[in-house]
């Protein structure tokens, strides 16, 4: 184990897979002479030359493309979009070419291709560089879309994008790069379409992923501490598939689950989990699955409004106690934030 | 209107019979007036009026049986809100409705509130307001919600409010009766054999079908023993000449076994036991030792129960067991007489029954099976004597109680029989 950032461990985990296989190399705007916007990429093209770390123009349909193709005819390319937002421009390439490619012409080519993106809000970039629109993508069949939320999951799951031949919608988290934690030595993948139990409790099954799995995790230890819960936390790691049974199996225990999610509530990821909890533990819900997300406006410049659209550690304690009381528990009200 | 429907009255009860209505159309209603007349699996039970009005309609006549939860009769409360069958509010959900905080445990399960209607609040299709969980657990373990008292958001039944229900040990929550439908057998009158067609009453069919359960669900086996009485006869003969001169009643032989039975289950307290189902992890290990006491009264056959037998005296044990046998030929006996057994003694001895073998009467574990007390010649050293004798047969479920277990229990019994003054000294 080494303990680094969530930055660090994709990193070093981008460097291990291009020592591994001459096949993998990178694309994207500004990762090579500029090392990156978020630094991921840093020292690479130094080490590995410009033939496998290839900096593109401001061309996000185009360089995407080109990845797919590539990829098609045996590399495994590693495209960074610089923000989720921008991979918009790319929304034809990824869904209507990498997602369709092996099904349509009968399994002749194959697409090993990730995409390397952060979503998040935050950090008062506005409503068209602050968004979490990871769902367009888990939405097709014939993609991927992990999302790891600890810098060993964030290892692990590019281990497993990388080496996996479908195309792979890899999302990262501006407010997770700085993270830290223990990062496992040996490079072993996670399987994609496992979720992991991050916490186990019987009180109540708390989901999230990305960021809001961190949140999650953060925010059930902290009533651990505080109140005695006994709170299950499940982090999604995979959108698509997604693993509705470690789901199902925990809602059977705790009868109650709260999700959290990033994006918008409408039509979110919140309400495919609701949905599958409906199907597969209906007779063991004590209470309504309630949702937390993300107001419903384009995310706001000004820093106030910003982070009242955002949600927070407060908004999950309280869908936890309105759902706690709903299924009996008597709890004090949590006034301070847990920030 | 309210819809007054046919109440669960007890655990194992599926369906009721009108015996009598008490009001007629038109009659003017009162809380707590006796609208109906209710004849269940156990007894025949007066049903409450839980609301004033008016007698509007009369649903099932008297002498049919209908399912719990069928509507038996219509009451004017002089609010128009028709309540017909199909309910027109299944879909609408709950108005919200305050809650005031209540433990978590809110369930009554006296059987005075059991015939109090599901609050007007709780709306759903049946009436009721529960959680999905509570609605699977209800079904699971046979339990009726329609006196629990919801203590979630807009008055919903959460998991919480079933504590009092699911861990209730006497209650057989967990038995689930499988209702058998009556199988219509055609034409049977056989001229050749001159039968003729003799009415079932309800309470012979209730005997027949859980006779036919206990006998083809549980694995009985049985241990016979016997007693020599001599001593206990001499003892008896001698207590009742007192209680001649005093003005007292006199003692049964029964009321003895009655009080050495339950003396024996208190040594042994796994005969005093339940197996739950094949699906627990648990069987039931009951603290209280209360005899039910096998009656063929005039209305068939009936087992009235004697709470915590173990702890009364021989007098007072005879009569209660004469008073319950008294009242189970007369007016009938209630079903609080007749619930919560642990253990039943069936008792032919007055027939002159000299041993016999009885089907186990569930959730119990076992049943005494006791003959009569005679003469008998017994070898005492080298001289062969006439002796009291009584020979008693246990039937035990066999899937909680081992033919050891058994034997153990009878050599408990018989040791206390034999030295009958034990009977009586024990604490």
């Amino acid at each position: 184990m080494t303990m680094k950032t969530y930055r660090q461990a994709l990193h070093d985990t981008l460097r291990a897979e291009m020592l591994r296989d001459e096949n993998v190399f990178l694309m994207g705007e500004e990762i090579g002479v500029f090392e990156g916007s978020y630094k991921i990429t840093a020292g690479l093209l130094a080490e590995f030359g410009d033939q496998r770390v290839k900096d593109t123009p401001i061309a996000e349909e185009g360089f995407t493309g080109a990845a797919i193709g590539a990829a098609m005819l045996g590399l495994r390319p590693v495209v960074e979009i610089m923000t989720i937002n921008f991979s918009l421009l790319a929304l034809d390439q990824i869904v209507n070419h990498a997602a369709k490619i092996y099904g349509m012409f009968g399994g002749q080519a194959k697409v090993p291709l990730v995409i390397r993106t952060p979503g998040g809000g935050g950090q008062q970039l506005g409503a068209t560089h602050s968004q979490n629109i990871e769902l367009y993508y888990a939405f097709v069949p014939g993609m991927k879309v992990v999302a790891p939320s600890t810098p060993a999951d964030a290892k692990a799951l590019l281990l497993a994008a990388i080496r996996d031949d479908d195309p792979v919608l890899f999302l990262e988290n501006l407010a997770l790069y700085n993270t830290k934690g223990d990062v496992p030595d040996d490079d072993t993948p996670a399987e994609i379409g496992r979720a992991k139990v991050s916490r186990e409790g019987h009180d109540l099954t708390l989901i999230g992923y990305s960021r809001m799995a961190y949140i999650a995790k953060n925010v059930a230890d902290a009533l651990a501490e505080s109140e005695g819960l006994d709170i299950e936390v499940i982090d999604l790691m995979s959108l698509r598939p997604l693993d509705r049974d470690t789901l199902i199996a925990s809602v059977k225990k705790t009868h109650a689950a709260v999700v959290l999610e990033d994006d918008w509530l409408t039509y979110g990821i919140g309400a495919e989990i609701a949905a599958s909890i409906s199907d597969g533990a209906f007779d063991y819900l004590d209470a309504p699955v309630r949702r937390v997300a993300m107001a419903e406006v384009p995310m706001p410049y000004s820093k106030v409004l910003e982070s009242a659209a955002m949600p927070t550690n407060d908004d999950v304690i309280t869908a936890i106690f309105q759902t706690l009381e709903a299924v009996g528990r008597r709890l004090k009200k949590v006034g301070q934030s847990h920030d | 209107m309210i819809e007054i429907k046919m109440p669960r009255l007890s655990d194992t009860m599926e369906e009721g019979a009108i015996a009598s209505w008490h009001k007629h159309p038109g009659d003017r209603i009162e809380i707590g007036d006796v609208l109906v007349e209710i004849e269940t699996d156990k007894a025949t039970m007066d049903y409450e009026a839980y609301e004033a009005g008016t007698l509007s309609q009369i649903l099932v006549d008297e002498g049919a049986t209908v399912t719990i939860g069928t509507p038996i009769a219509v009451l004017d409360n002089g609010k128009d809100t028709p309540a017909p069958a199909a309910p027109a509010t299944a879909v609408a959900p709950a108005p919200p409705v305050v809650v005031a905080p209540a433990p978590a445990a809110t369930v009554a399960l006296t059987h005075a509130t059991t015939s109090r209607a599901p609050l007007p609040h709780h709306s759903g299709s049946d009436g009721l307001f529960a959680s999905p969980l509570v609605r699977r657990l209800a079904r699971d373990h046979d339990l009726d919600l329609s006196h629990v008292r919801g203590s979630g958001p807009g008055g919903r039944i959460i998991r919480a409010d079933l504590d009092g229900l699911l861990s209730e040990p006497a209650a057989p929550v967990v038995t689930r009766h499988v209702a058998r439908p009556v199988v219509a057998t055609g034409p049977i009158v056989d001229e050749k054999k001159a039968s003729q067609e003799v009415p079932v009453t309800k309470t012979r069919r209730i005997i027949a079908r859980r006779l036919s359960d206990s006998a083809q669900s549980i694995p009985h086996f049985y241990v016979t023993a016997v007693a020599d009485a001599e001593t206990l006869m001499a003892m008896r003969a001698d207590l009742n000449t007192l209680a001649d001169a005093q003005g007292d009643p006199k003692i049964s032989v029964n009321d003895l076994i009655i009080r050495a039975v339950a003396l024996a289950l208190r040594e042994h307290p796994d005969v005093n036991a339940s197996y739950v189902g094949d699906e627990s992890a648990v069987m039931l290990v009951h603290n209280r030792v209360n005899i039910g006491v096998a009656v063929a009264s005039q209305h068939g056959l009936v087992v009235p129960v004697i709470m915590d037998a173990d702890a009364k005296t021989v007098a007072e044990l005879g009569v209660e067991a004469k008073a319950l046998a008294n009242q189970a030929n007369g007016k009938g006996l209630s079903l609080e007489q007749m619930s919560g057994g642990t253990f039943t003694i069936s008792n032919l001895g007055m027939f002159g029954v000299e041993e016999f073998t009885a089907i186990i009467n569930p959730p119990e574990g076992a049943i005494l099976a006791v003959g009569t007390t005679s003469r008998e010649p017994v070898v005492v050293g080298d001289d062969v004597v006439a002796h009291y004798r009584v020979r008693f047969t246990l039937s035990a479920d066999h899937r909680i109680i081992d033919g050891a277990l058994a034997a153990q229990f009878l050599r408990t019994l018989t040791a206390l029989i034999e030295h009958p003054w034990r009977i009586v000294a024990a604490q």
